[in-house]
């Protein structure tokens, strides 16, 4: 199959846009208040939404099941806090899709409320808190873990959130030879999954154990960029005794990316328009591994994430553990609410996260950070014509000619998209990042996908 | 059809509740900040416009026109100073005439002019300035739709109009004026004097022993380097067109796999030529003499008219280089290297089809 080649510790092409991780590296995580009322959304995650399970005005605890699906790519969504549901609405999420929340008003709210389970600290500990074990979990047989996982509602915590179930389950034509850890985190600014890492690894290395001895694999490689020494450090330990390997790559935007992250540590290609699977490799976000232990060990379902609310347009940057189903709203008046010269702001990272342009949007199990840009910090669009510089293909980490696709697609022209391979492309951002003439080549290259299809009929 | 401008809408400011949007009448902003959205990346590399990079040039060319008013004085400053103005001038014009806004601030136009006048003999007439850059901005360039959409070298459209049209004034003997106060316009441009020299050896008017005295001062290496020669304004001094291209490649507002493929490939065909007599130059004087230098990090590196990839770029550069000692060699010219880059703006689509770079995990399996 493919060869276990040791790859250079990174990848070609790329960028080196500000990290800006500070200030909100040094904020330790904090419990965010329970919020008056949370909006599960019924399709957070990629594959089939779920229905409905419970209806309106049935009173329900942190961790009742909420909504549910047949299909077996889908993921259960669970009550995040203790509290009285209400009638099914629509809410929109940063990426434009207009999905049917259930909204559950919290009993009691605010920092003390005390008909919440747990809040505060006692949260913290509940979730990340505890006895870890680090065995290989051999007692445990594969489906045990995958339905201990499918019940917990557990997606990638990463962004991505496909779910975690599927991707470990077992292709008898597809073994898997490498589970790789991701815990690059290569977007500016967000620092959610480097204080999970500094704050609770132990849960991470667990969930890693698990997951490989899910998915068969021979080896686990967790993979961190090397702009966070202490938390390699702090994984290091962590892992101690276990076997796993922890890997420091370069820090080069997007390491991250899957794709990226295998051509660094592993020197392997995934095929376009393929799987990691496709080559015997599954790639874990950290976070994805925290939540998978306490699914499989008590038995938990995914109820919170860690957020990162960062940027010039914040006043006070936090790492926050949120419910899912807060509103960015909840968030921002937490962390003292936005500076005057705040002028965009973003769900995820500022690379590829999708704009706002409302507060009251539910935070989602895919929901890493969200960034305030201020006036200074926010890409300026004062666009001209291309040259043909090249830039864009210099920094493209897929090999691809950024300027000949979005201009193909801008004039209509499908199969010249096509012959310069449109389908590779994956929105990564570096392209429009180094323009000189400040195209949205980005923007252009997602025009292009969607006429793809309409070209062929 | 696609949202590419960001939309300005107004997000709930700090602290206040939500902006009164049905008052659309009032022209007052709302209290707080405002907040827009539009589509990824949302960040910027601020230190690269194409502007900066149209001035990058300038400043390579710095050392260019500083050793050409040091070499040809006064009619190096009218020359390239007439160019600029002109094509500054004509760009205003042709693009007011195509009913489109004018955008001289971001730097071609100068760049255009800057190259032009470096490329023209010292003597020629002031017509020839004008006439040349009325044709290669407007149709080299503002025919096409301007800054961008050209296929051919703007400053080589012009040079090329004007070499053709005044063959007297742009010849080879304009060059020359045996009186003059400049010491370096009384000799004939090395190349003219090779080509001569090549031609006499060929015909048998000359024997080899003859070769380096009929050269004499054109075969000394220093000169060649240090731009003490005859030719014209921008090409004659190496040294200077070095110092500003390294600086351009470091920059990468020029490409330097270019001007490598240049050097590389008219290195080795003047090499070869040398070697069976076509040439009394050596590989490294055919280098240092003419526009090849000036050619391949100035004329040649025009971003717009060559191609997009690493490989293409230096296939392109290895064609230029071929061309130059081409027409260097086997035609009636004793430099080409205007021709040379036109001919391969031509084949820059098709060297762009053929350097599809292929992309991590391979093409797209044919099933969609």
């Amino acid at each position: 199959m493919t060869s276990l080649a040791t790859g250079r510790g990174t990848f070609p092409h790329g960028i080196h846009p500000p990290e800006r991780k500070h200030p909100a590296a040094e904020a330790p995580i904090e419990v965010l208040p329970t919020p008056a009322e949370v909006r599960i959304a019924l399709l957070q995650h990629l594959g089939a939404p779920c229905e409905a399970t419970v209806s309106p005005r049935t009173e329900v605890n942190l961790g009742d099941l909420v909504g549910d699906s047949k299909a077996f790519v889908s993921a259960p969504v669970h009550a995040s806090v203790t509290g009285l549901t209400g009638r099914t609405s629509v809410a929109t999420l940063p990426n434009g899709r207009h999905v049917p929340v259930i909204p559950i008003k919290a009993a009691g709210s605010g920092p003390s409320a005390e008909t919440q389970p747990f809040s505060g600290q006692s949260l913290f500990d509940d979730i990340f808190g505890g006895d870890w074990p680090k065995d290989s979990f051999d007692q445990y047989e594969p489906q045990q873990i995958l339905d201990a996982v499918r019940k917990a509602g557990l997606v990638g915590l990463g962004g991505a959130a496909f779910p975690t179930h599927v991707k470990l389950t077992r292709n008898p034509d597809k073994p898997i030879h490498t589970l790789l850890i991701n815990a690059c985190e290569c977007e500016p600014y967000l620092t959610s999954d480097y204080r999970l890492m500094l704050e609770a690894p132990a849960p991470i290395i667990t969930g890693a154990l698990l997951a490989q001895r899910a998915i068969g694999a021979q080896r686990t490689i967790i993979c961190i960029e090397d702009n966070k020494p202490d938390a390699a450090r702090t994984l290091r330990q962590a892992a101690e005794g276990a076997s796993i390997q922890v890997n420091v790559l370069r820090t080069k935007y997007p390491q991250g990316d899957e794709r990226q992250l295998i051509v660094s540590v592993l020197g392997a290609e995934v095929p376009t328009g393929g799987l990691p699977l496709d080559i015997g490799i599954v790639v874990l976000n950290v976070g994805t591994c925290a939540a998978l232990a306490r699914a499989v060990l008590r038995g938990k379902p995914l109820t919170h994430r860690i957020v990162s609310v960062s940027g010039g347009g914040i006043k006070q940057p936090k790492n926050l553990l949120v419910p899912i189903g807060a509103s960015y709203g909840d968030l921002v008046t937490y962390c003292g609410g936005f500076t005057d010269d705040v002028a965009r702001v973003v769900a995820g990272g500022p690379m590829m996260g999708f704009t706002i342009g409302a507060l009251d949007v539910p935070v989602t199990k895919g929901a890493s950070g969200l960034t305030a840009l201020s006036q200074t910090e926010v890409r300026k669009a004062d666009e001209t014509t291309c040259v043909r510089c090249g830039r864009c293909v210099d920094v493209c980490p897929v090999g691809l000619v950024p300027t000949k696709i979005a201009l193909a697609s801008k004039a209509g022209d499908m199969a010249l998209a096509q012959r310069y391979h449109i389908i590779a492309c994956m929105e990564c951002g570096c392209c429009a990042y180094v323009c000189p003439a400040s195209i949205p080549l980005v923007q252009l290259i997602r025009l292009g996908k969607i006429r793809l299809p309409k070209a062929k009929a | 059809m696609a949202e590419t401008e960001p939309t300005n809408g107004s997000g709930p400011s700090a602290g206040s509740g939500p902006s009164a949007q049905g008052e659309a009448a009032v022209a007052e902003p709302p209290a707080g900040p405002l907040i827009h959205v539009a589509p990824s990346p949302h960040l910027s590399k601020t230190s690269l416009t194409t502007r900066l990079m149209m001035l990058d040039v300038i400043i390579g060319l710095l050392p260019v026109v500083a050793m050409a008013v040091l070499i040809f004085r006064w009619y190096a400053i009218t020359q390239v100073g007439l160019c600029i103005l002109s094509c500054l001038a004509f760009e205003a014009l042709f693009t007011r005439l195509r009913g489109k806004a004018v955008t001289l601030g971001d730097g071609s136009a100068v760049v255009t002019g800057a190259i032009l006048g470096l490329s023209l003999p010292w003597s020629a007439p002031w017509y020839i300035a004008v006439i040349g850059s009325a044709i290669g901005i407007g149709l080299g360039k503002v025919v096409f739709g301007g800054l961008g959409y050209n296929i051919f070298n703007p400053a080589m459209v012009g040079r090329a109009f004007v070499m053709l049209s005044f063959a007297k004034e742009m010849g080879a003997s304009a060059y020359v004026a045996a009186q003059s106060q400049l010491p370096v316009v009384t000799q004939a441009t090395p190349l003219t004097v090779a080509k001569k020299v090549a031609a006499d050896l060929a015909a048998g008017k000359i024997s080899i022993g003859d070769v380096q005295a009929q050269l004499h001062s054109a075969s000394q290496l220093w000169p060649l380097f240090l731009g003490n020669i005859n030719g014209s304004l921008g090409e004659t001094s190496a040294l200077a067109i070095l110092l500003g291209g390294c600086y351009l490649c470091l920059r990468r507002s020029a490409s330097w796999e270019i001007p490598a493929g240049v050097i590389l490939s008219s290195f080795l065909l003047a090499g070869l030529a040398n070697f069976l007599k076509l040439t009394p130059f050596t590989a490294l004087h055919h280098l240092i003499s003419g526009a090849l230098l000036f050619g391949a990090f100035f004329i040649a590196t025009d971003p717009v008219t060559s191609p997009l990839t690493p490989k293409g770029k230096f296939i392109f550069g290895l064609g230029v280089g071929a061309y130059v000692m081409l027409i260097r060699l086997f035609s009636g010219y004793p430099e080409g290297v205007m021709f040379a880059v036109l001919l391969m703006n031509i084949v820059v689509p098709l060297i762009n089809q053929w350097t599809i770079p292929r992309p991590i995990g391979g093409p797209m399996p044919k099933v969609l």
